[in-house]
């Protein structure tokens, strides 16, 4: 996928459905419909404050079998670069956005016997479609929700409506936590795990499966991990010889977007290795924020993700193969 | 339209031939006169009016040819057609892919009308009139991509895209080049890929896989693939090479004209919406030497190809027995002149370019 | 030795003891026993007794040919010592697979499946586990003993077991078939096509290459 791929939408709806979770239903420009999607796919949501053009992936919530609208939930906050900030105080209901065809690393693995899904705060949000969609197919789930306090928990109700027992919520503020162990040793062989929410908590059920004797082949997780804030600094594509100045609180890949480039994304989260570029030469340590590349890739400073990693220091400057 | 459908055969008396409009339409791989490896895909938009590129999914003459001969393969060996039990969403996802694509491009014989799930599909060349549930299997009377593929041409399969690769778990493969779908059901990439020969050193693969993995949604691409074939077989799978294989030596400088058949596939790749799968179509194009010599650059360009073809692929392809033989006879064709780059014959009417 | 071959050729890495498994299901035929003795060894008696205690392992001879040598070099007994919590010795593989079939049915999540032996062996123990909902990548496999195939005719669709040749003929038709690299996980057999209809008098000769 590059920046020229998108759907125009209209925002025709926005609620506040928990503490700082605003949902937007999003309709097509004209007619035609939206395409229908697998739970857990995304669409990349590319936000344009004035001359800033951010790009972040949402989840897509709504139902899968819905082509009149998709849903995305945006958590605030503003510890980030702004594009929740953005979504939260200047998109509303008449709002035009470009959003991406959806794209999913967080598929639903349909061998599976059952389905055990483990969300976290914002992380419910992939499983609200592949509860909807696992349910139609017929499939056995369970899905344990655990949040900071009940005001925090969007969709809690809805899901608990839905699929009664086979839904069991967790507030923090009443000391609630999920039996892990235990949830994990229960389970029938041919089980698949699904983890989504902050990233401490993926990786204490990450950890604990292990522990519990799960191989790596049935366990799954997303992590919403957006590009970090840093150091500005300097990057020049090779074939053009390109002279671009990365700012803080932009991403590499956004930084050639705004350029003009187009050059190759698809999860801008550091996962997919679609975005990997070849690294020239740079005056300066990378810091790598990627899950894709190997230890010994990240050491060898030789490739790069561009949607997520940067220079360490200000006033570097890295020299791209694109 | 205009489409008049052909009744001929792919077995027993070959009455299988082209007419002189299927001829130039055929798509005809070499874009020069050597022929290397590469994966060549492209975005699969629509090509010039009239050639087989026209529309995401082609019908042709030989339509109701192709169905009756599927059948037959069906009934003579139920597993080509296979699919492992959680591909069903994919399965409903390629229903719809094939019936919107033909209903669109082609009103005259085929259409698709839709009430919520409550679906009704027309095709006039068959005598089908069905109506049915979509995602319901009690509603149809084979499941969804047998359904479909009974009234498609061309082969379908189905990947399934997890773990960080691509497995091979339904399809429906009846004009297969060469390979078993019983078999590989349930391989990944690379693995079904394995008898290749040279693409894999090269890293092609390895390659083709990452790109596919990020297939999009509304971006379907398509490559070409050829061989060549004695007779004009579309089940030249090895089930049944103990019966087949021996045309490759029966080919002799009378009848190599006729017999031998230069087979093309195009091969489409869509990323399928509600299962996240991928649908790899292999549609099939057979065309004889003879009516391969009607156009001139084609009769040029093709024995220069054969002639430079690196033996591991004649061999892979399971041409060395009767590759000379149509070397010499096409050879009368190629005057020396030089060839115009690209596949077209000269006369077809491409748009004009601006 | 297993000679390697191209990519859909299955490639076993040797047995390690998982620490983390719950329950570890041990599916040994023959030779794969030294298998599991020298991993047993390589991890030392504190992993080793700690993995083995809560170990089943389904132990079967092997081959006919096999078992008097497996009786002298007394593989059950080494494999009793190990004390794991439960052995259960078969007289063939398709009584053990019966057995390994039952105990999946029940297993739960936390269970590391093993296999050591020939490989049709462990290619028998592959299709349990895919019936069962185990992805093949989980498994941890090695090979030991004959390098003999199955191969299945792709004509007849028939099974030949115990093939040491190439060609070999098919044991339900009789046609000839060239016993190719390629390999099917599904069918646990590798492909074997008719060699000789392209020219009947082109019949190579039979070589033992899978001893």
């Amino acid at each position: 996928m590059t920046a020229s791929a998108g759907i125009r939408v209209r925002v025709a709806e926005t609620e506040t459905v928990a503490k700082d979770i605003k949902r937007l239903r999003l309709v097509a420009v004209g007619t035609g419909g939206l395409p229908e999607f697998s739970g857990g796919a995304h669409t990349v949501v590319t936000m344009r404050d004035g001359e800033r053009v951010t790009r972040n992936p949402y989840s897509l919530m709504g139902s899968p079998y819905d082509r009149s609208g998709y849903e995305i939930s945006v958590l605030k906050t503003p510890t980030s670069r702004g594009g929740s900030v953005f979504m939260h105080d200047h998109v509303q209901t008449g709002s035009e956005l470009t959003i991406s065809a959806p794209v999913n690393f967080f598929p639903i693995d349909r061998r599976a016997r059952r389905h055990l899904m483990i969300a976290g705060g914002i992380g419910i949000t992939p499983f609200v479609a592949m509860t909807e969609q696992l349910a139609r197919e017929g499939a056995s789930f369970e899905l344990h929700y655990a949040m900071r306090s009940a005001a925090h928990g969007a969709y809690a109700d809805k899901l608990k409506h839905l699929y009664g027992g086979r839904v069991q919520t967790y507030c923090d503020d009443r000391q609630q936590t999920i039996a892990l162990g235990r949830l994990l040793d229960g389970q029938p062989l041919g089980t698949h795990l699904y983890v989504c929410g902050p990233t401490g908590m993926i990786d204490w059920v990450l950890a604990e499966a292990r522990r519990a004797g799960w191989p790596n082949e049935n366990v799954h997780y997303e992590r919403f991990s957006s590009p970090p804030i840093g150091q500005p600094f300097r990057i020049e594509l090779a074939a053009s010889k390109a002279i671009i100045d990365v700012a803080p609180e932009q991403s590499i890949l956004e930084a050639i977007e705004a350029a003009g480039f187009s050059p190759n994304f698809l999860c801008r989260g550091g996962a997919c290795g679609q975005c990997e570029t070849h690294v020239v030469s740079t005056t300066d340590a990378i810091d790598h924020h990627d899950h894709f590349l190997s230890a010994d890739e990240h050491a060898s400073a030789q490739k790069i993700m561009i949607c997520v990693s940067r220079l360490k220091n200000a006033g570097g400057h890295i020299v791209l193969d694109l | 339209m205009g489409l008049m459908f052909k009744d001929e055969t792919y077995r027993g008396d070959y009455t299988f031939s082209n007419s002189p409009s299927a001829i130039l339409r055929f798509p005809f791989p070499f874009h020069e006169d050597r022929y290397r490896y590469a994966v060549n895909i492209e975005p699969h938009l629509p090509g010039p009016k009239g050639s087989a590129y026209e529309f995401a999914i082609d019908i042709d003459e030989h339509y109701l040819s192709d169905m009756r001969d599927r059948a037959i393969t069906l009934k003579d060996d139920p597993l080509r057609c296979q699919s492992l039990p959680h591909m069903l969403t994919a399965e409903w996802d390629l229903l719809e892919l094939l019936m919107t694509s033909m209903s669109k491009d082609y009103p005259e014989h085929f259409a698709l009308t839709m009430d919520g799930d409550r679906w009704h599909w027309i095709n006039r060349p068959m005598g089908i009139d069905h109506q049915f549930t979509f995602g319901d299997v009690a509603t149809l009377p084979t499941p969804p991509m047998e359904y479909i593929g009974r009234q498609c041409q061309g082969d379908f399969c189905l990947l399934d895209q997890r773990d960080g690769d691509l497995w091979m778990d339904a399809g429906i493969v009846t004009s297969q080049a060469d390979w078993s779908l019983d078999f590989d059901v349930g391989m990944s990439f690379k693995e079904w890929h394995a008898p290749v020969p040279m693409a894999h050193e090269a890293g092609v693969f390895d390659r083709a896989l990452k790109f596919l993995l990020n297939l999009q949604l509304g971006k379907p691409v398509r490559r070409l693939n050829w061989t060549m074939s004695v007779n004009p077989r579309l089940d030249t799978s090895p089930e049944t090479y103990h019966l087949w294989g021996s045309d490759r030596a029966s080919v002799t400088p009378e009848n190599v004209a006729d017999k031998v058949h230069l087979r093309v596939e195009l091969q489409g790749l869509w990323r399928l919406p509600r299962s996240n799968a991928i649908v790899f179509s292999i549609r099939g194009y057979l065309i004889k030497m003879r009516e391969l010599a009607t156009v001139p650059k084609w009769g040029r360009r093709l024995p220069r190809v054969l002639s430079t073809l690196p033996p591991e692929i004649a061999t892979y392809k399971g041409l060395t027995r009767y590759q000379q033989t149509t070397i010499d006879w096409l050879s009368k064709f190629d005057d020396g002149q030089p060839t115009s780059p690209g596949v077209w014959p000269d006369d077809f009417p491409l748009p004009a370019k601006t | 030795m297993l000679t390697p071959g191209i990519i859909s050729r299955p490639v076993y890495p040797g047995l390690t003891l998982d620490e983390n498994a719950k329950h570890n299901l041990m599916a040994i035929e023959g030779e794969g026993a030294a298998a599991l003795l020298d991993a047993v060894g390589k991890a030392g008696p504190d992993v080793g007794q700690c993995v083995l205690s809560r170990s089943t392992i389904i132990f079967t001879p092997g081959s006919s040919a096999q078992r008097s040598l497996d009786k002298q070099l007394g593989y059950d007994k080494q494999l009793a010592d190990l004390k794991p919590d439960a052995l259960w010795i078969f007289p063939t593989l398709p009584t053990a697979m019966f057995r390994l079939r039952g105990v999946l049915a029940t297993a739960k999540m936390g269970t590391r499946l093993y296999a050591a032996g020939t490989e049709p062996f462990i290619g028998s123990v592959i299709q349990e586990a895919l019936v069962a909902g185990i992805d093949h990548k989980s498994l941890i496999t090695e090979h030991r003993g004959s390098a003999q195939r199955r191969v299945q005719c792709v004509h007849c669709k028939g099974f030949t077991e115990g093939v040491t040749t190439n060609p070999v003929t098919c044991s339900h038709c009789g046609l000839h078939l060239l016993v190719r690299d390629h390999y099917s996980r599904r069918l646990g057999a590798f492909m074997g096509v008719c060699i000789d209809v392209e020219d009947p008098s082109d019949l190579p000769k039979t070589e033992v290459l899978y001893p």
